[in-house]
């Protein structure tokens, strides 16, 4: 049994266990089989993290934030939870592998998964001309038309990345203001591979083997155009990955996982949550790190008030 | 085993006139899930060894194949029997998961 364990390996992941590690907690961080490091891990420059004037390289931040983990203790595992029990003094987490672990705390900190438009073609066309990472997929729109969906600060760094590959960029928005912010919008209409199509949402997604077009409808006029083009980037925003614990913990109505006030308390003693996954509003690589600082200090007072037989199960890590 | 690289010259050989069922890895050095997904098919490579053949392909050195196979996300696993493509999964997932994806060539 473990005093903690901490579900996630983006930064709220990481600085959590940077700071539990550093409170001698010994921490075991489940980091995924595939998508550790999280979302930073497919993006390039990251310009707002502090303490980076010249921009740091997304993956690079997070291998530097596990380095800083682990530096103090924290030991990694690649691999999936695929069952939690969460009630009771120990919890208990199942990995893919079959590996059983207890704990006495546990940090939920998996962070948010990319939204789908919701469109029937949608599914079918994936990976033919459908795509959700820019830095992985631009590389094959060399000298194509493509657009880029969503009016965020997401979008508009896909859009500008792609116009590296692409002959042109439609950045393709419902409304006729963006939500990116003020210098990812300027960086993006100064770039003339570049062109907005506002008021526009997408109803339709063209193409028998490979995306061909979208159909598009003027949120004004009602108007409904097809765009021809060879590929559609999806940038519209993230939703709370809480599929593990839909049942477990108290959900907000916007689908991210309750939490008390300015903790990370969730419904459940013992059971912290941390970045993305509470929060639907900032979601900033900082804001997550901030929040995995305050659920590892949260969960680090819970332990201190555990009873000595409780606290001494937990005394050294071991399997369940 | 890990999986081992193929090239347009070996392709042929390897993958279209291969006897046995071959998975072919698209990947680019670049691609994040591609990095990560790359173990789990090593693994899934020396488990199956007697079953399925896993190479991989750099699709930034031999962007004619990858073309040619209309690949336009990766990772884009490919499975080949007889020299044609009969299942496609695309993007890094689980080892369970590939695994339940892959099951008709696995057992």
């Amino acid at each position: 049994m473990r005093q903690i364990i901490i579900i996630g390996s983006g930064p709220a992941g990481f600085t959590a266990a940077i700071y539990a590690a550093r409170a001698n907690l010994k921490p075991l961080l489940i980091a995924s089989s595939v998508e550790a490091g999280g979302e930073l891990m497919n993006t390039t420059e990251v310009e707002n993290y502090p303490g980076f004037p010249d921009g740091i390289q997304g993956p690079e931040l997070m291998s530097k934030m596990q380095e800083q983990a682990e530096r103090f203790g924290t030991e990694v595992v690649y691999d999936d939870v695929t069952e939690l029990e969460l009630s009771g003094d120990t919890k208990t987490i199942t990995l893919g592998s079959g590996e059983k672990h207890e704990a006495l705390s546990v940090i939920f900190a998996t962070g948010s998964a990319y939204r789908k438009l919701g469109l029937d073609d949608e599914e079918r066309l994936s990976g033919r001309g459908v795509s959700w990472c820019a830095t992985c997929d631009g590389f094959f729109f060399k000298e194509k038309t493509i657009a880029v969906i969503g009016g965020g600060d997401s979008a508009m760094e896909e859009a500008t990345f792609l116009t590296r590959f692409a002959s042109k960029v439609y950045v393709v928005h419902r409304k006729d203001t963006l939500r990116a912010s003020k210098i990812m919008q300027e960086r993006a209409f100064a770039n003339p591979k570049i062109e907005f199509l506002w008021n526009s949402q997408v109803v339709g997604i063209t193409g028998t083997d490979a995306v061909d077009g979208l159909v598009l409808r003027n949120t004004v006029s009602g108007d409904e155009t097809l765009l021809p083009l060879g590929g559609i980037f999806v940038a519209i925003g993230n939703d709370p990955r809480t599929h593990l614990v839909h049942t477990k913990l108290d959900l907000t109505p916007e689908g991210t996982i309750a939490v008390a006030g300015r903790s990370s308390k969730t419904s459940q003693t013992g059971v912290f949550a941390a970045g993305d996954v509470i929060d639907p509003t900032y979601r900033q690589a900082v804001t997550a790190a901030a929040s995995g600082t305050v659920a590892a200090l949260d969960a680090e007072h819970y332990l201190a008030s555990l009873p000595e037989n409780l606290l001494a199960s937990a005394g050294e890590p071991a399997l369940a | 085993m890990s999986a081992r690289a193929v090239t347009d010259v070996t392709f042929d050989q390897e993958v279209i006139n291969n006897e046995k069922t071959v998975l072919v890895d698209f990947w680019a050095e670049w691609c994040g899930p591609c990095r990560a997904v790359s173990p789990i098919l090593d693994q899934i490579a020396s488990e199956n060894a007697d079953k399925l053949d896993i190479v991989k392909l750099n699709v930034d050195d031999f962007p004619a194949l990858a073309a040619k196979y209309q690949i336009t996300s990766i990772p884009a696993m490919k499975v080949f029997q007889k020299g044609e493509v009969v299942k496609t999964v695309i993007g890094a997932k689980p080892k369970v998961a590939l695994e339940k994806d892959l099951a008709a060539y696995l057992a």
